[in-house]
Protein backbone atom coordinates (compact mmCIF):
# COMPACT_ATOMS: atom_id res chain seq x y z
CA UNK A 1 0.00 0.00 0.00
CA UNK A 2 1.49 3.42 -1.06
CA UNK A 3 1.23 6.28 1.29
CA UNK A 4 2.19 9.61 -0.96
CA UNK A 5 3.00 12.42 0.60
CA UNK A 6 1.32 15.38 -0.30
CA UNK A 7 3.66 17.72 -2.03
CA UNK A 8 5.06 20.45 0.32
CA UNK A 9 4.59 23.93 -1.33
CA UNK A 10 7.35 26.52 -0.16
CA UNK A 11 7.17 30.27 0.40
CA UNK A 12 10.29 31.99 0.78
CA UNK A 13 9.64 35.46 2.81
CA UNK A 14 12.91 35.64 4.26
CA UNK A 15 14.29 39.17 4.54
CA UNK A 16 10.66 40.62 4.58
CA UNK A 17 8.86 41.94 7.36
CA UNK A 18 5.87 42.13 9.28
CA UNK A 19 3.02 42.40 8.14
CA UNK A 20 4.85 41.56 4.41
CA UNK A 21 4.97 37.46 5.27
CA UNK A 22 1.37 36.75 6.25
CA UNK A 23 0.70 39.09 2.82
CA UNK A 24 2.64 36.86 0.84
CA UNK A 25 1.23 33.68 2.67
CA UNK A 26 -2.39 34.93 2.38
CA UNK A 27 -1.53 35.52 -1.47
CA UNK A 28 -0.40 32.08 -1.98
CA UNK A 29 -2.74 29.98 0.08
CA UNK A 30 -5.12 31.78 -2.43
CA UNK A 31 -3.43 29.87 -5.56
CA UNK A 32 -3.48 26.49 -3.63
CA UNK A 33 -6.17 23.94 -3.30
CA UNK A 34 -7.78 23.02 -0.17
CA UNK A 35 -5.50 19.96 1.57
CA UNK A 36 -2.47 21.40 -0.03
CA UNK A 37 0.07 22.41 2.60
CA UNK A 38 2.60 25.31 2.15
CA UNK A 39 5.92 25.85 4.30
CA UNK A 40 6.99 29.32 5.21
CA UNK A 41 10.27 30.50 5.66
CA UNK A 42 10.37 34.18 7.36
CA UNK A 43 12.93 35.85 9.11
CA UNK A 44 10.56 38.01 11.13
CA UNK A 45 10.45 36.69 14.14
CA UNK A 46 6.79 38.64 14.18
CA UNK A 47 5.93 35.21 11.74
CA UNK A 48 5.78 32.32 14.81
CA UNK A 49 2.83 34.34 16.31
CA UNK A 50 1.18 36.30 13.08
CA UNK A 51 0.87 33.23 10.49
CA UNK A 52 -0.49 30.94 12.90
CA UNK A 53 -3.02 33.50 14.02
CA UNK A 54 -4.27 34.34 10.76
CA UNK A 55 -4.49 30.66 9.76
CA UNK A 56 -7.07 30.57 12.82
CA UNK A 57 -8.93 33.19 11.49
CA UNK A 58 -9.22 32.18 8.14
CA UNK A 59 -9.92 28.46 9.02
CA UNK A 60 -6.60 27.02 7.71
CA UNK A 61 -4.51 24.51 10.04
CA UNK A 62 -1.23 24.96 11.30
CA UNK A 63 0.92 21.73 11.46
CA UNK A 64 3.93 22.86 12.61
CA UNK A 65 6.27 25.76 13.76
CA UNK A 66 10.05 26.30 14.86
CA UNK A 67 12.40 28.91 14.98
CA UNK A 68 15.65 28.18 14.11
CA UNK A 69 18.15 31.07 15.55
CA UNK A 70 16.72 34.42 13.43
CA UNK A 71 14.82 31.66 10.95
CA UNK A 72 10.92 30.78 11.41
CA UNK A 73 9.49 28.11 9.64
CA UNK A 74 5.56 27.66 9.50
CA UNK A 75 4.00 24.62 7.76
CA UNK A 76 -0.03 25.18 7.38
CA UNK A 77 -2.52 23.08 5.32
CA UNK A 78 -5.06 25.09 3.52
CA UNK A 79 -8.63 24.42 4.36
CA UNK A 80 -11.68 25.82 2.21
CA UNK A 81 -15.35 26.20 3.36
CA UNK A 82 -17.33 24.37 0.54
CA UNK B 1 -13.39 45.81 17.02
CA UNK B 2 -15.89 47.44 19.32
CA UNK B 3 -17.86 48.81 15.96
CA UNK B 4 -17.19 45.04 14.73
CA UNK B 5 -18.73 43.61 17.52
CA UNK B 6 -22.11 45.97 17.68
CA UNK B 7 -22.77 44.58 13.87
CA UNK B 8 -22.16 41.41 14.93
CA UNK B 9 -24.55 41.20 17.51
CA UNK B 10 -27.02 42.16 14.96
CA UNK B 11 -26.81 38.90 13.45
CA UNK B 12 -24.77 40.17 10.52
CA UNK B 13 -21.62 38.30 9.08
CA UNK B 14 -18.14 40.52 9.06
CA UNK B 15 -14.88 39.99 8.04
CA UNK B 16 -12.24 42.52 8.60
CA UNK B 17 -10.24 44.81 6.33
CA UNK B 18 -6.32 45.64 7.39
CA UNK B 19 -4.60 48.10 5.12
CA UNK B 20 -0.77 47.49 5.00
CA UNK B 21 0.55 51.25 3.76
CA UNK B 22 4.35 50.88 4.44
CA UNK B 23 4.02 53.27 7.69
CA UNK B 24 2.17 50.77 10.26
CA UNK B 25 4.18 50.84 13.54
CA UNK B 26 3.57 47.82 15.34
CA UNK B 27 4.89 45.61 12.29
CA UNK B 28 7.93 47.16 11.54
CA UNK B 29 8.84 48.21 15.38
CA UNK B 30 8.39 44.50 16.87
CA UNK B 31 9.77 43.11 13.97
CA UNK B 32 12.89 44.98 13.95
CA UNK B 33 13.88 46.12 18.01
CA UNK B 34 14.73 44.64 19.95
CA UNK B 35 11.97 42.26 21.75
CA UNK B 36 9.98 44.37 24.74
CA UNK B 37 9.19 41.52 26.74
CA UNK B 38 6.95 44.01 28.56
CA UNK B 39 4.51 44.07 25.75
CA UNK B 40 2.70 41.55 24.26
CA UNK B 41 4.45 40.79 20.54
CA UNK B 42 1.31 40.60 18.32
CA UNK B 43 -0.06 41.60 14.81
CA UNK B 44 -3.33 44.08 16.63
CA UNK B 45 -5.98 43.51 13.67
CA UNK B 46 -5.19 39.81 13.74
CA UNK B 47 -5.37 39.81 17.43
CA UNK B 48 -8.54 41.63 17.41
CA UNK B 49 -10.01 39.44 14.56
CA UNK B 50 -9.18 36.12 16.49
CA UNK B 51 -11.25 38.11 19.49
CA UNK B 52 -14.04 38.83 17.54
CA UNK B 53 -13.61 35.28 15.29
CA UNK B 54 -14.16 37.04 12.08
CA UNK B 55 -11.70 36.31 8.94
CA UNK B 56 -9.59 38.78 8.54
CA UNK B 57 -7.61 40.35 4.67
CA UNK B 58 -4.51 41.77 5.22
CA UNK B 59 -4.24 44.15 1.88
CA UNK B 60 -1.33 45.88 1.15
CA UNK B 61 -1.86 49.33 -0.36
CA UNK B 62 1.36 50.76 0.23
CA UNK B 63 2.17 51.48 -3.27
CA UNK B 64 -1.24 53.49 -4.28
CA UNK B 65 -0.95 54.91 -0.59
CA UNK B 66 2.09 57.03 -2.04
CA UNK B 67 -0.32 59.21 -3.53
CA UNK B 68 -1.94 59.98 -0.70
CA UNK B 69 1.07 61.27 1.20
CA UNK B 70 2.25 63.04 -1.84
CA UNK B 71 -0.68 65.06 -2.28
CA UNK B 72 -3.13 64.89 -0.12
CA UNK B 73 -6.55 66.79 -1.46
CA UNK B 74 -7.42 67.72 2.02
CA UNK B 75 -3.78 68.62 3.11
CA UNK B 76 -2.25 67.38 6.15
CA UNK B 77 -2.64 67.36 10.04
CA UNK B 78 -0.15 68.18 12.33
CA UNK B 79 2.97 66.42 10.31
CA UNK B 80 2.90 64.65 7.32
CA UNK B 81 -0.73 62.75 8.52
CA UNK B 82 -2.76 63.11 5.37
CA UNK B 83 -5.84 61.71 7.98
CA UNK B 84 -8.49 63.00 5.75
CA UNK B 85 -7.30 61.63 2.38
CA UNK B 86 -6.40 58.41 4.27
CA UNK B 87 -9.55 57.75 5.57
CA UNK B 88 -11.11 58.51 2.07
CA UNK B 89 -8.61 56.08 0.29
CA UNK B 90 -9.17 53.42 2.60
CA UNK B 91 -13.06 53.35 2.91
CA UNK B 92 -12.98 53.05 -1.10
CA UNK B 93 -10.35 50.80 -0.98
CA UNK B 94 -13.12 48.73 1.40
CA UNK B 95 -16.04 49.33 -1.10
CA UNK B 96 -14.04 48.45 -4.09
CA UNK B 97 -12.89 44.98 -2.65
CA UNK B 98 -16.02 44.19 -0.38
CA UNK B 99 -18.79 45.13 -2.94
CA UNK B 100 -17.02 42.95 -5.42
CA UNK B 101 -19.10 40.30 -6.91
CA UNK B 102 -16.98 37.49 -5.98
CA UNK B 103 -16.69 38.98 -1.89
CA UNK B 104 -20.12 40.37 -1.72
CA UNK B 105 -20.59 42.51 1.06
CA UNK B 106 -23.55 45.04 1.58
CA UNK B 107 -22.14 47.68 3.70
CA UNK B 108 -18.60 48.90 5.35
CA UNK B 109 -18.87 49.58 8.76
CA UNK B 110 -15.84 51.89 10.38
CA UNK B 111 -15.15 52.66 14.07
CA UNK B 112 -15.18 56.33 13.78
CA UNK B 113 -16.65 58.79 16.76
CA UNK B 114 -17.93 62.14 15.61
CA UNK B 115 -15.20 64.56 16.57
CA UNK B 116 -12.85 61.80 18.25
CA UNK B 117 -10.00 63.37 15.42
CA UNK B 118 -9.47 66.66 14.96
CA UNK B 119 -8.51 65.93 11.46
CA UNK B 120 -10.48 63.06 10.37
CA UNK B 121 -13.02 62.49 12.58
CA UNK B 122 -15.20 65.57 12.69
CA UNK B 123 -18.65 66.24 12.15
CA UNK B 124 -18.35 68.05 8.79
CA UNK B 125 -15.68 65.54 7.70
CA UNK B 126 -18.15 62.48 8.34
CA UNK B 127 -20.63 62.99 5.74
CA UNK B 128 -17.78 63.52 3.08
CA UNK B 129 -15.33 60.78 3.57
CA UNK B 130 -18.88 58.86 2.49
CA UNK B 131 -19.00 61.08 -0.12
CA UNK B 132 -15.66 61.56 -1.43
CA UNK B 133 -15.17 57.02 -1.31
CA UNK B 134 -18.32 56.36 -3.30
CA UNK B 135 -19.62 54.63 -0.40
CA UNK B 136 -22.44 56.93 0.54
CA UNK B 137 -25.03 55.61 2.66
CA UNK B 138 -23.48 52.25 2.52
CA UNK B 139 -21.17 53.41 5.53
CA UNK B 140 -21.89 52.75 8.86
CA UNK B 141 -20.55 54.28 12.30
CA UNK B 142 -22.17 52.11 14.66
CA UNK B 143 -20.27 54.33 17.64
CA UNK B 144 -21.27 57.46 16.50
CA UNK B 145 -24.73 56.44 14.30
CA UNK B 146 -27.33 58.46 16.27
CA UNK B 147 -25.20 61.89 15.20
CA UNK B 148 -25.68 61.14 11.47
CA UNK B 149 -28.47 60.71 9.13
CA UNK B 150 -29.45 56.98 9.08
CA UNK B 151 -27.75 54.99 6.70
CA UNK B 152 -28.90 52.01 3.93
CA UNK B 153 -28.03 49.25 6.54
CA UNK B 154 -30.41 51.39 9.04
CA UNK B 155 -33.40 51.80 7.05
CA UNK B 156 -33.60 48.36 5.65
CA UNK B 157 -33.44 47.13 8.83
CA UNK B 158 -30.01 45.02 8.39
CA UNK B 159 -29.33 46.37 12.17
CA UNK B 160 -31.65 48.33 14.48
CA UNK B 161 -30.81 52.00 14.49
CA UNK B 162 -31.73 51.78 18.54
CA UNK B 163 -29.13 49.29 19.28
CA UNK B 164 -26.47 51.65 17.67
CA UNK B 165 -24.78 54.26 19.60
CA UNK B 166 -24.27 58.11 19.73
CA UNK B 167 -20.49 58.52 21.12
CA UNK B 168 -18.55 61.85 20.21
CA UNK B 169 -15.58 63.31 21.32
CA UNK B 170 -12.75 62.88 22.33
CA UNK B 171 -13.48 61.17 25.78
CA UNK B 172 -12.82 56.89 24.99
CA UNK B 173 -15.14 56.32 28.44
CA UNK B 174 -17.90 55.21 26.69
CA UNK B 175 -15.76 52.88 24.52
CA UNK B 176 -14.32 51.55 27.50
CA UNK B 177 -17.71 50.56 29.28
CA UNK B 178 -18.83 49.16 26.08
CA UNK B 179 -15.37 47.12 25.99
CA UNK B 180 -16.30 46.34 29.39
CA UNK B 181 -20.03 45.02 28.46
CA UNK B 182 -18.64 43.06 25.78
CA UNK B 183 -16.27 41.67 27.79
CA UNK B 184 -13.32 42.83 26.54
CA UNK B 185 -10.47 42.63 28.53
CA UNK B 186 -7.55 44.35 26.12
CA UNK B 187 -7.79 46.57 23.44
CA UNK B 188 -6.08 47.55 20.66
CA UNK B 189 -4.01 50.84 19.30
CA UNK B 190 -6.13 53.60 19.73
CA UNK B 191 -6.58 55.39 16.46
CA UNK B 192 -4.05 57.45 15.47
CA UNK B 193 -1.15 55.98 17.04
CA UNK B 194 -0.88 53.18 14.71
CA UNK B 195 0.74 55.45 11.62
CA UNK B 196 4.09 56.58 12.01
CA UNK B 197 3.22 60.06 10.26
CA UNK B 198 1.87 61.18 13.01
CA UNK B 199 5.00 60.89 14.93
CA UNK B 200 6.56 64.28 14.88
CA UNK B 201 9.98 62.32 14.36
CA UNK B 202 9.30 60.13 12.05
CA UNK B 203 7.51 63.11 9.86
CA UNK B 204 10.71 65.43 10.12
CA UNK B 205 13.01 62.24 8.48
CA UNK B 206 10.30 61.68 5.63
CA UNK B 207 10.59 65.26 4.96
CA UNK B 208 14.73 65.64 5.76
CA UNK B 209 14.55 63.25 2.61
CA UNK B 210 12.49 64.82 0.17
CA UNK B 211 14.73 67.96 0.90
CA UNK B 212 17.83 66.23 0.68
CA UNK B 213 16.85 64.29 -2.39
CA UNK B 214 15.45 67.70 -4.28
CA UNK B 215 11.37 65.72 -4.90
CA UNK B 216 9.10 64.53 -3.01
CA UNK B 217 8.89 60.64 -3.75
CA UNK B 218 9.70 57.61 -1.95
CA UNK B 219 10.03 53.79 -1.81
CA UNK B 220 9.24 51.48 0.55
CA UNK B 221 12.82 50.79 1.27
CA UNK B 222 12.79 54.42 2.40
CA UNK B 223 10.37 54.70 4.25
CA UNK B 224 10.76 51.68 6.61
CA UNK B 225 14.48 52.28 6.65
CA UNK B 226 13.38 55.66 8.18
CA UNK B 227 12.11 53.67 11.21
CA UNK B 228 15.27 52.21 12.17
CA UNK B 229 18.88 53.56 13.96
CA UNK B 230 19.89 56.94 14.53
CA UNK B 231 19.61 58.95 11.54
CA UNK B 232 22.48 61.86 11.40
CA UNK B 233 22.57 64.24 8.49
CA UNK B 234 26.33 66.04 8.80
CA UNK B 235 25.90 67.31 5.08
CA UNK B 236 23.21 67.93 2.72
CA UNK B 237 24.37 65.00 -0.04
CA UNK B 238 25.36 61.99 2.87
CA UNK B 239 23.22 60.94 5.87
CA UNK B 240 24.49 58.34 8.37
CA UNK B 241 21.89 55.66 9.76
CA UNK B 242 23.20 53.60 12.73
CA UNK B 243 22.16 50.99 14.51
CA UNK B 244 21.12 50.99 17.66
CA UNK B 245 20.76 46.98 19.08
CA UNK B 246 21.13 43.97 17.37
CA UNK B 247 17.46 43.97 15.91
CA UNK B 248 18.57 46.90 14.17
CA UNK B 249 22.21 45.42 13.39
CA UNK B 250 20.61 42.36 12.29
CA UNK B 251 17.83 44.17 9.99
CA UNK B 252 20.53 46.82 8.53
CA UNK B 253 22.33 43.82 7.43
CA UNK B 254 19.99 43.04 4.83
CA UNK B 255 20.46 46.54 3.26
CA UNK B 256 23.97 47.07 3.71
CA UNK B 257 24.54 46.12 -0.80
CA UNK B 258 23.03 49.31 -1.62
CA UNK B 259 24.64 51.28 0.76
CA UNK B 260 28.69 52.49 2.13
CA UNK B 261 28.50 50.08 5.00
CA UNK B 262 30.57 50.39 8.04
CA UNK B 263 31.90 47.75 10.42
CA UNK B 264 33.90 48.51 13.91
CA UNK B 265 36.35 46.09 13.33
CA UNK B 266 38.27 46.25 17.13
CA UNK B 267 35.36 46.55 19.64
CA UNK B 268 31.67 45.53 19.55
CA UNK B 269 29.52 48.54 17.70
CA UNK B 270 27.16 48.94 15.90
CA UNK B 271 26.68 48.62 12.11
CA UNK B 272 26.09 51.79 9.98
CA UNK B 273 24.84 52.94 6.56
CA UNK B 274 26.08 55.78 4.55
CA UNK B 275 23.25 57.13 2.19
CA UNK B 276 24.18 59.67 -0.57
CA UNK B 277 27.29 60.57 -2.34
CA UNK B 278 30.03 60.14 0.08
CA UNK B 279 33.30 61.35 -0.47
CA UNK B 280 36.34 59.86 1.27
CA UNK B 281 36.35 62.67 3.67
CA UNK B 282 32.42 61.89 4.42
CA UNK B 283 33.27 58.33 4.95
CA UNK B 284 36.01 59.48 7.31
CA UNK B 285 33.57 61.38 9.23
CA UNK B 286 30.98 58.99 9.47
CA UNK B 287 33.11 56.23 10.72
CA UNK B 288 34.15 58.78 13.66
CA UNK B 289 30.31 58.81 14.26
CA UNK B 290 29.88 55.10 14.25
CA UNK B 291 32.99 54.75 16.62
CA UNK B 292 31.25 57.14 19.32
CA UNK B 293 28.47 54.44 19.18
CA UNK B 294 30.65 51.45 19.44
CA UNK B 295 32.49 49.74 22.41
CA UNK B 296 35.36 51.84 21.61
CA UNK B 297 33.97 55.26 22.22
CA UNK B 298 37.01 56.19 24.95
CA UNK B 299 39.77 54.46 22.93
CA UNK B 300 41.89 57.01 21.13
CA UNK B 301 41.72 55.07 18.22
CA UNK B 302 39.19 52.53 16.25
CA UNK B 303 39.28 50.56 13.28
CA UNK B 304 36.58 50.78 11.02
CA UNK B 305 36.34 48.77 7.91
CA UNK B 306 34.34 50.84 5.09
CA UNK B 307 32.52 48.59 2.35
CA UNK B 308 31.36 49.71 -1.15
CA UNK B 309 28.61 48.20 -3.03
CA UNK B 310 31.30 47.72 -5.70
CA UNK B 311 33.15 45.36 -2.82
CA UNK B 312 36.14 47.44 -2.60
CA UNK B 313 37.08 47.36 1.11
CA UNK B 314 38.64 50.64 2.58
CA UNK B 315 40.72 50.27 6.24
CA UNK B 316 39.97 52.99 8.54
CA UNK B 317 41.54 54.54 11.80
CA UNK B 318 39.76 56.86 13.25
CA UNK B 319 39.38 58.84 16.30
CA UNK B 320 35.69 58.39 18.03
CA UNK B 321 33.94 61.80 17.82
CA UNK B 322 33.15 63.04 21.29
CA UNK B 323 29.58 63.70 21.65
CA UNK B 324 29.79 67.56 21.79
CA UNK B 325 31.24 67.61 18.16
CA UNK B 326 28.13 65.97 17.06
CA UNK B 327 25.95 68.99 16.41
CA UNK B 328 22.23 68.81 17.10
CA UNK B 329 21.62 69.62 14.29
CA UNK B 330 22.65 66.88 12.82
CA UNK B 331 20.29 64.28 14.39
CA UNK B 332 17.35 64.39 11.77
Amino acid sequence: MSSAQPEIAILDARGLICPMPVIRTQDRVKTLPSGAVLEILSTDRGALHDIPAWCRVNGHEVLETEQHAREVRVRMRVHRSP
Amino acid sequence: MLAAKVVIEEGVHVEGLNFFTGFCVEGHTHAIRNPDHTKPKRNNALWAAEQLGIKLHIVDISEQYKDIVLNPKHGYGAHLNPCLDCKIFMVDQARSWGFMEENGFDFIVTGEVVGQRPKSQRRDTMPLIARESGAKDRLLRPLTALNLPPTLPEREGWVNREHLYGFHGRNRKPQIELANRFGFEDFAQPAGGCCFLTDAKYSAKLADLWKARGERDYSLDDIVLLKVGRHLRPAGHFKVIVARDDGENNFLEGYRKQFVHLRIENHEGPLTLIDGRPSFSDIELAARIAARYSQGRDAGVVQVSAHHPNGVVEALSVNPMPPHQIPDAWHV
